[in-house]
C-alpha cells in the first residue's frame, strides 16, 4: 500500500518534467504509487521504476480522453480507494485542477491548487493574490489533493532500475454518465522552445512588438527560453493565445523575465510578478512595469533585443 | 441527482433558465490583504469579478437570440457573499441581468471552494424547483481565489455534463458545442442541457451597464436567500464545512524596482552584462 498517489494524464512515451518534479515531491512525503490515463509505454514505464514506483495503475478502459475531465475524477477516486493513498499529487494545469476538484467531492477530500512546496506533514505552500502573498494551507480531511504548479522543486535523479507491477483499475460503470464529450481536436503546431509555464526562462512581448516577434525569438533562442505575450499581443493575433501570461493566461515564475513592449497592467503582473529576474524593455519612461523590474531599459525593444542577442552570440564566441 | 434535473432534452425554439455565477471580489487595481485569524480575504473596495462579466455577457446573448425576458428567458445573477456582495447583483442587473438571487448567512463566511460549492449546488437547486435550470454560467476563476474549483465542484455535486474554459460557446436543440483551448491543441465539447459551463475572457466582449440600464435595475428584484431556504445545514458551509484550512498567510515584500536606464546606443549590452552578473547567461 502507498500513501501517497501521483497522478499522470496520458504520460506518452517519456515523462514530462512537471511529472518527475511530482514523483519527487511524493518521494519525500512517504511510498509513492503513480496511477495513469491511457496506456503505460515502455520507456515511461522503465522511467517510473528508475525513480523508485514499483507500482503503477492503469484503467481498465481507453475512452477516458473522450471526455471531460468527470470520467478520469471517477477513475482516479477508485484508484485512491485501491491504493490506500492519503495524499493525491497532480499538476497544476486547468484539466488537473478540474479533476482534483471533482476528486475533492467524490472522495469528501480537502484540495489545495497551485502549490509550490509540501512539507513532510502535507502542509502546502501557495503564494496568492496575484503572489502578494504566501499562505501555508492544510487538508483538514483524510485524504489531501494537491495540485503543484510546476518549477516548485528540482527533479530528483532517478535511483535505479526497476520495473513496476501494473495494477489495472476498474473505471467504474458510470464515470461517463453526465459527462461532456470532446467530439474534435485540432492539433497546434509546437515551437519546439521550451513549456512556457516549465521554461528558466521567458521573452514575452506586448503592443510595443507591433506585430513582429522576430527580435524576441532569436533572443529566446540564444537564452533557451520561451516565448510570452501580453493580452493585447495575443488578441491582435500576432501569436497563439497559449502564449498569453496574466491573469487569464499562464502564471510563470521563470529565473529571468524578459518584458518587451508591455504597459505592466496590474493583470500582466499577477502572471509573472514572482519571476526571480525582471527585465523590462519599454520606450515609455512611465511604464509601470519599471516599478517590479530588476534591471529596465527605457528604450526601443527594435534595437535592444538585437543588440543584446548579438552580444550574447559574440561573448560564446 | 436532483429530481429538478429530470428535464426531457430541449427542443429548438424553446427558451432558457440561465443561472449567472458572479462573485463579489476585492478590486485588483488596490492593494489586496488577508487578514484575521482564518487569513481571509479583506473585502473593502470589493467589485463584481471582471471574469464573471464575461459569463453574464454570454447569458444575456444566449437570452436575447431567444427573444429575451419578453419570451420567457430568464438570466439570474447569483452571488454568496456577505452583505456587501449583494453588490454584485446589483452590477449584474445594471449590466442586463433580469433577476438577482443573493445567498447570505453569516455561517458562510470563510467558506473554501468545497463549501462554497456546496452552497452554490444547494441555491441553484433551489432556483429549479418551480421551473428547472437549463445553464449555470460562471467565470474562468475568480479573482481573489483563482482556484477555478468551483465550477468543476458544482458540476460534480449537480451531478451535471461540466463544459469549462469555454472560448465559445453555442446552444442548439438542448445541446451546448464550445470549443476549449489547451497548450497542444484545441477542442470542441458538446453536452446536453442541463449544464455547468464556465468560460474565458476570449468568448466575447462584456457591455457596459448604460443609463438605461442603471436606471431598469432599480426595479429589478434581488431576492435573499439564507442557507435554511435552500436546505443547507450551517455546519457543511464556511470554517466548520470547509475541507480545506489557511494556516498562515504572509505579505511578501512588494518588489521594489531595480536599476532603470536609458537607451544610449549601448543597453542591449548593459543588458547581457546585468545578465553576466546575474549568472543567468
Ligand atoms: C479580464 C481581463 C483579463 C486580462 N488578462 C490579461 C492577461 O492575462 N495578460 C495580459 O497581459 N493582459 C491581460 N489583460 C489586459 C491588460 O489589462 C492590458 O490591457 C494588457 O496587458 C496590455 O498589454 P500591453 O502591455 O502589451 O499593451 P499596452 O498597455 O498598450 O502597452 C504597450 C507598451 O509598449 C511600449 N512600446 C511601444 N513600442 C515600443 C517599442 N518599439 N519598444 C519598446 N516599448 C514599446 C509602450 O510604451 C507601452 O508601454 C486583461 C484585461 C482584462 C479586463
Ligand atoms: N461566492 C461565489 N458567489 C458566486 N459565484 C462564485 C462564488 N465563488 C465562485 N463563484 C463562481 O465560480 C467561478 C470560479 O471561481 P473559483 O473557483 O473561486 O476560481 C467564478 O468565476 C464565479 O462565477
Amino acid at each position: 500500500m502507498a500513501n501517497v498517489l501521483v497522478f499522470i494524464d496520458n504520460p506518452g512515451a517519456a515523462l514530462k518534467k512537471s511529472s518527475l518534479e511530482l514523483l519527487t515531491i511524493a518521494s519525500t512525503l512517504g511510498d509513492a504509487a503513480v496511477v495513469i490515463s491511457g496506456v503505460l509505454q515502455d520507456g515511461a514505464a522503465a522511467e517510473l521504476g528508475a525513480h523508485g514506483i514499483s507500482t503503477v495503475y492503469v484503467p481498465s478502459t481507453r475512452d477516458l480522453d473522450d471526455y471531460l475531465t468527470g470520467p478520469k475524477a471517477a477513475y482516479l477516486a477508485a484508484a485512491v480507494a485501491a491504493s490506500g493513498a492519503s495524499t493525491v499529487l497532480l499538476e497544476n494545469s486547468f484539466d488537473a485542477k478540474e479533476i482534483a476538484g471533482r476528486l475533492g467531492i467524490k472522495l469528501n477530500a480537502g484540495v489545495i491548487t497551485d502549490v509550490v512546496g509540501v512539507d513532510a506533514d502535507g502542509t502546502a505552500h501557495k503564494s496568492v493574490l496575484a503572489g502578494s502573498y504566501t499562505t501555508t494551507a492544510k487538508s483538514r480531511t483524510g485524504v489531501s489533493v494537491l495540485t503543484v504548479k510546476p518549477n516548485s522543486v528540482v527533479p530528483a535523479e532517478p535511483v535505479g532500475e526497476g520495473t513496476p507491477e501494473i495494477v489495472t483499475v476498474e473505471v467504474p460503470a458510470d464515470a461517463a454518465a453526465n459527462a461532456a464529450r470532446i467530439t474534435g481536436r485540432t492539433e497546434k503546431p509546437a515551437s519546439g522552445r521550451p513549456e512556457l509555464t516549465e521554461a528558466r526562462v521567458v521573452v514575452a512581448g506586448g503592443r510595443g512588438v507591433d506585430g513582429d516577434f522576430g527580435p524576441l525569438e532569436e533572443l529566446a533562442d540564444v537564452l533557451g527560453g520561451a516565448i510570452g505575450a501580453s493580452r493585447a499581443a495575443t488578441d491582435a493575433g500576432w501569436i497563439g493565445h497559449d502564449a498569453q501570461v496574466g491573469q487569464t493566461g499562464k502564471t510563470v515564475s521563470p529565473q529571468l523575465y524578459i518584458s518587451a513592449g508591455i504597459s505592466g497592467a496590474i493583470q500582466q503582473k499577477s502572471g509573472m510578478q514572482t519571476s526571480k529576474v525582471i527585465v523590462a524593455v519599454n520606450k515609455d519612461a512611465e511604464s509601470p512595469v519599471f516599478e517590479i523590474a530588476d534591471f529596465g531599459i527605457i528604450g526601443d525593444l527594435f534595437k535592444v533585443l538585437p543588440q543584446a542577442t548579438e552580444e550574447i552570440k559574440k561573448r560564446r564566441g | 441527482m436532483n429530481r429538478a434535473w429530470k428535464a426531457a432534452s430541449k427542443t429548438v425554439e424553446e427558451t432558457l433558465k440561465i443561472v449567472v455565477l458572479v462573485k463579489h471580489v476585492p478590486d485588483a487595481q488596490f492593494d489586496r490583504h488577508l487578514s484575521g485569524e482564518h487569513n481571509t480575504t479583506d473585502r473593502a473596495e470589493s467589485i463584481l469579478s471582471e471574469l464573471d462579466e464575461y459569463a453574464l455577457e454570454a447569458a444575456l446573448q444566449l437570452a436575447e437570440a431567444r427573444g429575451g425576458e419578453a419570451a420567457g428567458n430568464q438570466v439570474i445573477a447569483l452571488t454568496m457573499g456577505p452583505a456587501a456582495a449583494v453588490n454584485a447583483v446589483k452590477k449584474a442587473l445594471q449590466i442586463g441581468a433580469f433577476s438577482g438571487v443573493h445567498l447570505s448567512d453569516d455561517a458562510l463566511a470563510g467558506s473554501d471552494a468545497a463549501a462554497t460549492s456546496l452552497a452554490l449546488a444547494a441555491a441553484v437547486r433551489h432556483l429549479g424547483a418551480e421551473a428547472p435550470v437549463d445553464l449555470v454560467l460562471t467565470g474562468m476563476a475568480s479573482t481573489d481565489g483563482e482556484t477555478s474549483l468551483v465550477p468543476a465542484q458544482l458540476a460534480e455535486r449537480l451531478g451535471l455534463p461540466q463544459v469549462t474554459f469555454a472560448a465559445t460557446l453555442d446552444v442548439a436543440e438542448g445541446r451546448i458545442t464550445a470549443r476549449r483551448d489547451g497548450d497542444a491543441h484545441s477542442d470542441t465539447i458538446e453536452a446536453p442541457l442541463p449544464a455547468v459551463v464556465s468560460v474565458t475572457d476570449q468568448i466575447n466582449e462584456p457591455r457596459y451597464p448604460n443609463f438605461k440600464g442603471i436606471m431598469a435595475a432599480k426595479k429589478k428584484k434581488v431576492a435573499t436567500l439564507s442557507l435554511a431556504d435552500v436546505g443547507v445545514d450551517a455546519a457543511e458551509v464556511g470554517h466548520s464545512g470547509s475541507l480545506t484550512v489557511v494556516e498562515s498567510a504572509e505579505a511578501r515584500p512588494p518588489r521594489t524596482a531595480g536599476t532603470i536606464i536609458t537607451d544610449e546606443g549601448d543597453a542591449g549590452i548593459q543588458l547581457v552584462d546585468f545578465l553576466a552578473a546575474q549568472k543567468l547567461l
